[in-house]
């Protein structure tokens, strides 16, 4: 037993509790907060992986961004965060069979091995390698995604926009 | 450093002990070292700033404890901190308001892993180094909503809410104009970026970099003149109304750590980082961290706080545009010398 591997349990357990606290916590700002920590014991476990740049990417991304406009929006509607919110709906249902699928995919490729999805990493530097693949062999992808988030941007600009003017 | 560590754990498994055991000790270890250098520097830049707020207002500042120019002052203050009543307000989010602190200090002092002190002076020489260093110091701004929204006060959370602005719309430009930087050097690491500036710093061919670096990085410190988030004249104190004695210690800790790592990176990829003769690297590094910490203290006392608008402003339309010109500079001279 090394300290990865006790980094790794800790940070496992860690990121399933802040995922429990997301989707149980009563407060929803409490819920934001927790998914902060989940996006990083995410972030943790990929560096466990290796995958320092997917790390990251995933804190700068996910963290610094996302959660963070997330928890403005939240803020910014003072109504909800005062008091409690519903935190089941009526797709109870649905969902445990969406989770369970979920599992019995993941059990079904624990037993299987995952050799077969995780080839054995071979490269010294994986974001160096990262970075040529995207711009040689999935340049095309990269480009498209690319586009897709420059019209996001512009729809979002858009939208912001036509709001003040009503006003 | 290496054979000593390889030795430890070699003593560790003749007492039959699991590996983990002396590898968790060796990280307290440098843990704490760290955790001692930044207390100690920060009382020192708590202390120095307020001297030379003082001399720039034609004051003396803090003369009395200690003896010499008030030397002692930062310590006095801070036993006077640690022992203060922890109070909590009666309306705070308690949980949220007890973790907030930590986050802050925490991404603060998680920063100090890849600042490459001296060759080889260094807690973990990621591949990742600078885009490690942007990733964490996001976390800082989770921190501050955390604070601004726990206690209950429409201050802090106005504070927070402008910090957060802020930080999102800084970030860009800090991203961007450290970018020039890695395409010349072809690396992310930090001891890399270091010895591919033997021959010259990257401030001269880099200098507009170097100050777009500059100005978001001082706007990423909510120093003045970005202080928006917690001006007092508008906000009482920002984020941070609510906190008092220890926990107030903490975000001020986190503050000024946050200076000296903003400082430390500008060090490591535009002024040489432990390059300089006669004297050895570290000190070096240390001097030139500290001159930069400084140009930010002058700065502070030097020049008054923009509007939110204007802060803005000088963010989109001028910082980011000039960070992309910089980026593109770099790349076609870059692809030129190749021909």
């Amino acid at each position: 037993m090394t300290v990865t591997h006790v980094v790794f349990f800790l940070m496992a357990a860690f990121t399933v509790g802040a995922s429990l606290l997301v989707v149980l916590a009563k407060n929803i700002v409490h819920c934001a907060i927790a998914l902060v920590f989940a996006f990083f014991g995410v972030a943790a476990l990929f560096v466990l992986l290796d995958a320092e740049f997917l790390a990251a990417a995933q804190v700068l991304l996910y963290v610094g961004g996302i959660t963070i406009l997330l928890l403005f929006a939240i803020m910014l509607t003072s109504r909800i965060s005062a008091g409690g919110v519903k935190i089941m709906n009526e797709q109870v249902g649905i969902s445990a069979v969406v989770v369970l699928a979920i599992v019995g995919l993941l059990a079904y490729a624990n037993l299987k091995g995952f050799p077969a999805l995780v080839p054995p990493l071979t490269m010294a530097d994986n974001t160096a390698s990262i970075g040529k693949l995207l711009l040689t062999t999935y340049v095309l992808p990269f480009e498209v995604v690319s586009l897709l988030l420059l019209a996001a941007m512009v729809g979002a600009i858009i939208l912001a926009r036509r709001e003040r003017e009503k006003d | 450093m290496e054979g000593l560590t390889e030795s430890f754990y070699n003593t560790f498994e003749a007492w039959g002990l699991p590996l983990f055991v002396p590898q968790l000790i060796v990280m307290l270890a440098v843990a704490t070292a760290v955790l001692i250098f930044t207390a100690v520097s920060v009382m020192f830049m708590v202390w120095w700033e307020r001297k030379i707020s003082a001399h720039i207002q034609v004051r003396f500042g803090p003369m009395r404890v200690g003896g010499w120019h008030g030397w002692a002052q930062s310590i006095a203050d801070g036993l006077k901190l640690l022992l203060k009543e922890d109070i909590i307000p009666a309306g705070a989010d308690r949980l949220v308001f007890a973790l907030a602190p930590m986050v802050v200090f925490a991404a603060s002092l998680a920063a100090f892993v890849i600042i490459p002190f001296g060759p080889g002076l260094i807690a973990g020489d990621l591949n990742i180094g600078v885009l490690f260093y942007i990733s964490i110091s996001s976390l800082t701004v989770v921190g501050i909503i955390m604070a601004g929204w726990s206690s209950n006060n429409k201050y802090s959370v106005l504070g927070a809410i402008r910090s957060a602005a802020q930080a999102v719309s800084y970030e860009v430009p800090l991203v961007l104009s450290v970018i020039g930087v890695i395409m010349t050097v072809g690396s992310m690491s930090m001891t890399r970026i270091v010895e591919a500036q033997e021959g010259m710093w990257f401030v001269v061919p880099q200098l507009l970099g170097f100050l777009i670096y500059l100005t978001a990085a001082i706007a990423e410190c909510n120093r003045t003149p970005f202080d928006i988030p917690e001006a007092e004249s508008e906000l009482v104190a920002g984020f941070h109304v609510e906190y008092s004695g220890m926990r107030f210690a903490i975000f001020f800790l986190a503050e000024y750590a946050n200076m000296f790592v903003v400082s430390a990176i500008a060090t490591t990829l535009f002024l040489g980082g432990w390059h300089g003769p006669l004297l050895p690297g570290w000190l070096w590094f240390l001097l030139k961290t500290y001159f930069i910490i400084f140009v930010m203290m002058w700065l502070r006392w030097t020049l008054a706080r923009l509007r939110v608008d204007q802060l803005m402003n000088l963010g989109w339309k001028f910082l980011l545009p000039l960070a992309l010109l910089n980026m593109g500079i770099t790349g076609l001279i870059l692809v030129l010398k190749d021909y």
